[in-house]
């Protein structure tokens, strides 16, 4: 079996390709020289182009993606349908949660049963280690959480993680990699994080200033391509990884180089801005973006450096720099501001210059 | 109450305070072997001393009076503000801000330890100049000032200008505002895992392993230790391979001289303790401010922890007798620390 998928080349199966994230990386694994085949599943048809990739429309909720699984006789498996916000503004949080843990059921049970299939790559969260002030500063892949995210996408998160090791420990034949991202951004990112960092005026919880970590998407495509692949001499890619660039972040530093100003506000504050937010139809952050946003989250990335074998291009610096360049400036362009200090500091006398 | 009897034995008799420095000096030599002596100059007289310019270490970040100072310090003050407002300085994986902490927050803290507790800094030379090592002291005094004032005294008399790194209760990182200012000073969360991190990383970390039962007891049990947790800063330690620093701190014993403990409202309010002193829940605000104790603060002789073979770390026996030699030296340490006292304020 798989050395007949090794001569006539990989089908690979993508979920949730209607997302921008989903339809790059759809383009990206076309060009992988052993892939034959890319098959690119989701509820809704995607409003960008998917390159020569078959779209097929359908919900992976249903047991119709089990047809699916062994009509085309899928090699590898890349779960992206696992996601925070609803796509589009028709969608609600009832129906995300259901895609990402009935269709994540839904779609380990299709896997369990075709014996095609030689490897998934699921696409998690750092979420699964939730945010408490009394969690270690840096989580590793074994850090066990103090307090397990009681909700929201976080707790989706946790029991998709779930259903994955128990279909790890079903098919242990099956290669499968556990991609835990940290928030991603870049120009045209869609993650909960970037459309908060979109607002003119950022609201915070007064009193916190969180550690964040971002990853490029340019640099979360590529490790999903590894994911993806036979694993390259001296590295394995099938276990549980953290993927983040190097570096943090304070969320006021981000701000500040964003150039947007902050708005401090009380946590029941905030909430009441989240509700007033949510129906105006601009941003909605979740229970557990807020959490974040008060204590942050830094993971190691050790293993995806040393086990894995992937450097990031870009730092968490340089992702939110991308990310600022492609938004344009804020309220308060960084650039502005330091100028007019320049500007003063020129009156003072020469010499006195450091 | 700032004369209490402290400690059992040892226990100077009021004439002998007067007695002028120099003979004292000498004693302290003759009984404190590891230790040089530092300034044995210092003035006899509290005026004096509070007016004197505190003896800086070389490489002080302050800069030197002279004239056109003001405006050097101006430009200086300008780069400080033009790299926060812009976001560009760098925070560690912790959240430590160097820019921040070096600048402002260190000078924030210098005067309280230069000029009030007038911080004396013994066996600094114990801290090695790179590389991990485990700073064990005790704790005492109501708030944390005893560690944010241990910070400062790593940090300015260090010839390498060190920073430590404290390990904080559970509490700070739970709290407002002082989450957000520990983690840029560089503190983290008491536990294995950052403990180890840091070590790894080779910084200097300060714990204080006895805890909420250190800091939050009665008055009358002052500068006797209390247990120090399970031990795990040992094995901590001994598997980063770190060497164990010793550090007795004499004077933040009787800053806040907690006389009772206010079990209810601790618990209303969730804390560990709630503190009363003489002056405390009576003047308000007022009696928040801690009294104006004269500290010393020696750095013993560093414990190796590197001739262990790695499977040390598990084996409870030597904890144990490590935990225990590291208490015992601190104790040690600090008896005789007070036996040198003169009184608790000068």
């Amino acid at each position: 079996m798989g050395r007949k998928a090794l001569i006539l080349g990989k089908v690979v199966l993508v979920t949730g390709v209607a997302r921008r994230l989903g339809g790059r990386f759809v383009r990206r694994i076309q060009r992988e020289p052993d892939v034959e085949r890319v098959i690119g599943v989701d509820a809704v048809p995607p409003e960008h182009h998917l390159g020569g990739a078959d779209f097929v429309r359908a919900d992976i909720r249903h047991p119709t993606i089990g047809k699916l699984l062994a009509e085309y006789g899928a090699h590898t498996v890349v779960h992206m349908d696992i996601n925070g916000t609803p796509l589009g503004a028709r969608g609600n949080r009832t129906s995300v949660k259901e895609t990402n843990v009935i269709g994540t059921m839904q779609l380990l049970g299709a896997c369990q049963k075709a014996p095609s299939v030689q490897r998934l790559v699921v696409k998690s969260s750092t979420n699964v280690y939730g945010s408490a002030p009394r969690d270690p500063a840096v989580f590793s892949e074994t850090t066990p959480p103090k307090s397990l995210p009681s909700g929201g996408f976080a707790k989706d998160t946790v029991e998709v993680e779930g259903y994955v090791r128990g279909f790890a420990r079903r098919r242990p034949d099956v290669a499968v990699c556990v991609l835990r991202f940290a928030n991603i951004l870049g120009p045209c990112a869609d993650s909960p994080l970037a459309e908060y960092f979109a607002l003119p005026v950022l609201p915070t919880v007064i009193g916190y200033d969180p550690r964040l970590q971002f990853v490029h998407e340019k640099d979360a495509i590529e490790v999903l391509r590894i994911a993806a692949s036979e694993p390259r001499r001296s590295t394995l890619n099938s276990g549980t990884f953290n993927i983040a660039g190097d570096g943090v972040l304070l969320l006021s530093q981000a701000a500040r180089r964003l150039g947007r100003p902050t708005l401090p506000l009380l946590l029941p504050t905030l909430r009441w801005a989240r509700t007033a937010l949510r129906s105006l139809g601009i941003t909605d952050f979740s229970p557990e973006q807020i959490r974040l946003l008060t204590h942050g989250r830094v993971v190691a990335t050790n293993q995806m450096r040393e086990t894995l074998g992937f450097e990031p291009e870009h730092t968490t610096a340089g992702a939110l720099a991308d990310y600022a360049h492609s938004r344009g400036p804020g309220l308060l362009p960084p650039e502005t501001l330091a100028r007019t200090i320049d500007r003063l500091a020129a009156l003072l006398p020469a010499g006195a210059q450091t | 109450m700032a004369d209490a009897k402290v400690i059992p034995f040892g226990e100077e008799p009021r004439s002998r305070r007067k007695v002028p420095r120099l003979g004292r000096g000498g004693r302290s030599q003759g009984s404190l072997k590891p230790v040089p002596q530092q300034r044995d100059e210092e003035p006899e007289d509290p005026q004096t001393a509070a007016a004197a310019v505190p003896p800086l270490p070389p490489g002080s970040p302050k800069p030197a009076p002279g004239s056109g100072d003001w405006e050097r310090k101006l430009a200086h003050g300008l780069s400080f503000l033009r790299r926060r407002i812009t976001g560009d300085y760098e925070v560690d994986d912790f959240g430590y801000d160097h820019d921040l902490t070096e600048q402002v927050l260190m000078s924030l803290l210098r005067p309280l330890s230069d000029k009030y507790f007038r911080v004396e800094v013994k066996g600094i030379e114990n801290i090695p100049d790179s590389g991990g090592a485990l700073v064990v002291a005790n704790h005492s005094g109501v708030l944390p000032l005893d560690g944010l004032m241990l910070q400062v005294a790593v940090h300015d008399h260090h010839p390498a200008q060190r920073h430590l790194r404290l390990l904080a209760a559970d509490l700070v990182f739970v709290l407002p505002v002082i989450n957000e200012l520990a983690r840029k000073a560089g503190h983290t969360l008491a536990c294995a895992e950052d403990a180890q991190l840091l070590l790894e990383r080779g910084e200097v970390v300060g714990v204080m392993p006895e805890g909420f039962k250190g800091i939050g007891k009665p008055f009358s049990e002052r500068y006797k230790l209390q247990r120090f947790g399970r031990g795990g800063f040992v094995s901590t330690a001994l598997r980063a391979g770190a060497p164990i620093v010793p550090c007795s701190i004499v004077g933040a014993e009787e800053i806040y001289p907690m006389v009772g403990n206010s079990k209810t409202l601790a618990r209303l309010l969730g804390l560990p303790y709630f503190p009363i002193t003489p002056t405390f829940p009576l003047l308000g605000p007022l009696g928040a401010v801690p009294l104006p104790t004269k500290w010393t603060v020696q750095f013993g002789e560093p414990i190796p922890t590197d001739g262990y073979p790695p499977e040390a770390a598990d084996d409870p026996m030597l904890m144990f007798n490590l935990t225990d030699q590291v208490r015992e030296t601190i104790q040690h340490t600090l008896y005789k620390l007070l036996v040198q006292r003169r009184s608790v304020f000068f």
